[in-house]
């Protein structure tokens, strides 16, 4: 009997050989960087591993790897996701979204997929705007934002995304930021390991729309504090800190959603005498 | 006096009641009678909106021979009171031979009911059932069915011993007394009907409803995930698929709404496994847009849509076929795709098993458009034959890195699928226009390149005998579609029976146009009444948009709740022609 090694893999074995849209100086850059060191750090072939999104700048992140991946429709990559995963629990399953795309127009299904607590990880790239529109104030965007379609700033509420993820149910929440690669692999490799519905904010700056973003950097800084099992607690901690705490801050002990398609079919002729008389 | 009665090939039957006094359960009991007898039957249910409390009234008509559709016209209505019944009273106009019994007990006799001619008569249906312990009124009320009709006891008791032995001894011995009391009062009520005797049970039979035949259709198909959002008239296709899937390794999940279910079911063919959802008209109008994803990303997937009265909410409970529009020209952009619809209850599973098999081999959207008449009606049918429609997808095998052409151009238009977990095939499915490789692209030659692959790859499909049923002689057509072809076949053989010679086409496959072969079945026709269940003449519409029919058309078109029956569209031809 051979015993194989497993093959040992670089950030470059997942990447494609696309040139991404984004613009010079995105965030987005960084997380894709983060995410294929993260996925080579663990070792899953590229083609075990599907990446699903659905529509704005970040959502164009599947193409990019050398995974299997899916360019949904907008809002829907949750969806998607999750039939995929219920049927190939074999499959790693990484979602990959925008403020957008999953607060407002996804915003039922982040709840719901919370709720379900499939075993995948949603990663969200929030840079607080629409950039592929050309720049509209989105559910994570501060009520003074100044925008031609909202002149004078929404005067809403920004959503709290961690916080409504732990209130759901989601079994893993953690906030980074694009730039500081080498704490978004780290916390991308403990998303995608621990089991259940994973979520990751990672702050990323849109250069072109929120220049102010530039300033990030400068802002973010370490959870002063270990992760918690009580949600009530890391709640407390996201509500009342600056926004900018970076880590791991809630790991839960949920069992994941069980159900999921069998590799091999059973046959339909069972059915027959349900019906017969 | 059993030789003086007429007897009829076909009786209806209908059993009235307050919501939860037990009228469709006396129905169905009735109908699984006659069918261990041999007799062939169909059952539909009119009901209220009311969750509990409301009025339902089983719809039961028996047959020496297969049966399609409901009857028009009612032999026999036995009322366990009328309370609300006024308000479904019109839908079930009353034979002129007819037989009302009512309990005294149970309110007065609707007007409409009262001046239609039918014998009136009485039967104490509560104070019968208090004299059994543990008796109930709706089997007092099988029971006279049973007895007018002339279904023997025996088949009723197997009945009542497999579904009330499992409550009990006590309970079936109360329902066994209960039909014999029934039986008994039936002797004493005046009718010179009776159902001609069944034609001998020669071959194996099943009781089913539409959308049960439709789950099963579709598990037979290969479908083994399901993603499910409850919604009139189609949740019990997704009630029937929980537990049935989980059975063959199967699994549903429950989505948050419909945008989810599509989706989910999106992403689960994505990775290779055959997947369903059902749903009814606005439903239908969310799961649009990922329609046309599954489209451009060519991702197999079956909508099952039982349809209800539209728009908007429009009318829950009961059934219209209006919305073809939606799925034919619903999508945005040029979205070539699939619809079909079952022409019967036991089309159902046929139907719904084709649509699989036509979704996997041509990776493609399905939509199957069946109706609440189909759906929520229960049918005693000849138990089917296994088809064997293997839904085979044609899979990339795997290969080198960087070689792999997702939507590589073939002559058929069908491009190898590769499968996560195949080493080699990873691309990404985009609903962006692209490349053969899969990579975005906002050029023309590969729009227009992608746009005829997809158009081609449906239009030049051959769908063989399926994409209706065509039968009869003669140059008077009825043309229709769906669940009207009930009625349509039975008219056509009425009319026969006359001596007019009349053809039926009943049109399974909507989209793409089978124009080819409709047209050849049309062949030189003189006159063609298209027949269907809307406001605007959907279907007519469509039909001429698509080509040039021969002859002279008329469009008999109305939308429900009120169905299209045998007799409407006999009266329609008779009219025509004289």
């Amino acid at each position: 009997m051979t015993v194989q090694t497993p093959r040992r893999y670089k950030a470059s074995d997942f990447k494609s050989d696309i040139n991404p849209i984004w613009c010079p100086g995105c965030g987005d850059y960084h997380v894709l960087l983060s995410v294929t060191r993260a996925l080579a750090e663990m070792g899953t072939p590229p083609e075990d591993i599907a990446v699903i999104s659905g529509i704005g700048c970040s959502s164009r992140f599947p193409a990019y790897t050398n995974c299997y991946g899916f360019h949904g429709v907008h809002g829907r990559s949750l969806a998607l996701a999750t039939g995929l995963k219920v049927a190939r629990p074999d499959l790693t399953v990484l979602v990959m979204s925008g403020d957008g795309d999953g607060f407002s127009i996804g915003g039922n299904h982040f709840l719901h997929a919370c709720r379900r607590n499939v075993d995948m990880t949603y990663i969200v790239m929030d840079n607080r705007v629409y950039g592929m529109t050309k720049g509209q104030p989105s559910p994570t965007t501060e009520p003074d934002w100044d925008s031609a379609l909202s002149p004078g700033g929404t005067g809403l509420s920004p959503f709290h995304p961690l916080v409504i993820a732990l209130a759901s149910g989601a079994n893993f929440v953690a906030r980074t930021f694009s730039g500081d690669i080498r704490n978004a692999t780290r916390i991308i490799v403990e998303a995608v390991q621990h089991p259940g519905f994973s979520f990751v904010e990672i702050l990323s700056p849109c250069v072109t729309f929120r220049p102010d973003e530039r300033e990030w950097k400068n802002m973010v800084h370490p959870a002063a504090v270990e992760p918690t099992d009580d949600p009530a607690r890391a709640a407390r901690r996201i509500m009342t800190d600056d926004g900018f705490n970076v880590g791991v801050l809630y790991k839960g002990r949920r069992k994941p959603f069980a159900g999921q398609v069998a590799a091999e079919a059973g046959d339909a002729a069972v059915f027959d005498e349900e019906f017969a008389l | 006096m059993a030789e003086e009665k007429k007897l009829l090939e076909t009786i209806a039957i209908s059993i009235v009641g307050s919501g939860g006094a037990g009228a469709l359960t006396a129905g169905t009991i009735l109908l699984e009678a006659a069918g261990r007898a041999g007799w062939y039957g169909i059952m539909g249910r009119s009901v209220g909106p009311q969750i509990r409390g409301g009025e339902a009234a089983a719809l039961v008509r028996l047959s020496s021979r297969p049966v399609e559709c409901m009857s028009e016209a009612y032999d026999l209505l036995i009322a366990m009171d009328w309370n609300n019944a006024e308000r479904f009273a019109a839908d079930m106009p009353l034979a002129a031979h007819g037989l009302v019994v009512s309990d005294p007990e149970g309110g007065e006799i609707p007007e409409v009911i009262a001046a239609s001619g039918a014998t009136m008569t009485n039967a104490a249906l509560k104070a019968l059932a208090k004299e059994i312990p543990g008796g109930r009124e709706n089997m007092i009320a099988a029971g006279i069915a049973a007895g007018i009709a002339g279904i023997p006891a025996e088949s009723l008791m197997e009945v009542v011993d497999a579904r009330l032995l499992g409550k009990g001894e006590a309970v079936a011995e109360a329902g066994r007394r209960c039909i014999e009391a029934g039986m008994a009062q039936a002797a004493t009520l005046p009718h010179d009907f009776a159902l001609a005797p069944a034609e001998g049970k020669t071959s194996p039979r099943w009781l089913i409803t539409g959308n049960e035949a439709a789950g099963l259709g579709v598990v037979r198909g290969g479908v083994r995930f399901a993603a499910a959002y409850p919604i009139t008239p189609a949740t019990e296709i997704l009630e029937w698929l929980a537990p049935s899937l989980e059975r063959v390794g199967g699994a549903l999940v429950q989505a948050e709404d419909e945008l989810a279910s599509i989706n989910m079911a999106i992403g689960a063919s994505f990775g290779g496994r055959a997947a369903v959802t059902a749903t009814s008209g606005p439903g239908l109008a969310l799961m649009i847009e990922a329609l046309g994803l599954a489209t451009a990303s060519e991702v197999p997937v079956v909508v099952i849509d039982v349809m209800r009265g539209g728009p908007s909410t429009g009318i829950p409970t009961k059934s219209e076929q209006s919305d073809l529009n939606i799925a034919v020209y619903g999508c945005h952009g040029d979205a070539p795709h699939v619809v079909v619809a079952p022409l019967n209850i036991a089309d159902c599973l046929f139907t719904a098993q084709w649509a699989v098999y036509l979704a996997e081999t041509m990776q493609v959207p399905v939509i199957m458009l069946s109706d609440q008449a189909l759906g929520q009606a229960r049918a005693l049918i000849d138990a089917p034959a296994n088809v064997s429609f293997i839904a085979r997808r044609k899979l990339y095998e795997g290969g080198a890195q960087g070689e792999y052409e997702r939507y590589a151009l073939t002559a058929d238009g069908i491009s190898p699928m590769a499968l996560p977990g195949t080493a080699g095939g990873q691309y990404t499915a985009d609903g962006l226009t692209h490349t053969v490789r899969g990579v975005p692209s906002s050029k023309s030659d590969d729009h227009l390149a992608q746009l005829d692959k997809r158009r081609d790859k449906i239009a030049g499909f051959n769908y063989g005998d399926h994409w209706a049923d065509a039968e009869g002689e003669g140059d008077t057509v009825i043309l229709t579609w769906g669940s009207l072809s009930g009625a349509a076949r039975e008219a056509m053989h009425a009319l026969s029976a006359e001596g007019i010679s009349v053809r039926l086409v009943a049109m399974r496959l909507l989209s793409p146009f089978p124009e080819g072969p409709l047209l050849q079945a049309l062949g030189d026709a003189r006159r063609i009444l298209v027949v269907e269940q809307t406001h605007s003449g959907q279907f007519h519409r469509y039909l001429r948009a698509q080509c040039d029919l021969p002859g002279d058309v008329r469009s008999f078109h109305r939308p429900g709740p009120k169905p299209i029956g045998a007799g409407e569209i006999c009266t329609q031809i008779r009219d025509w022609i004289s």
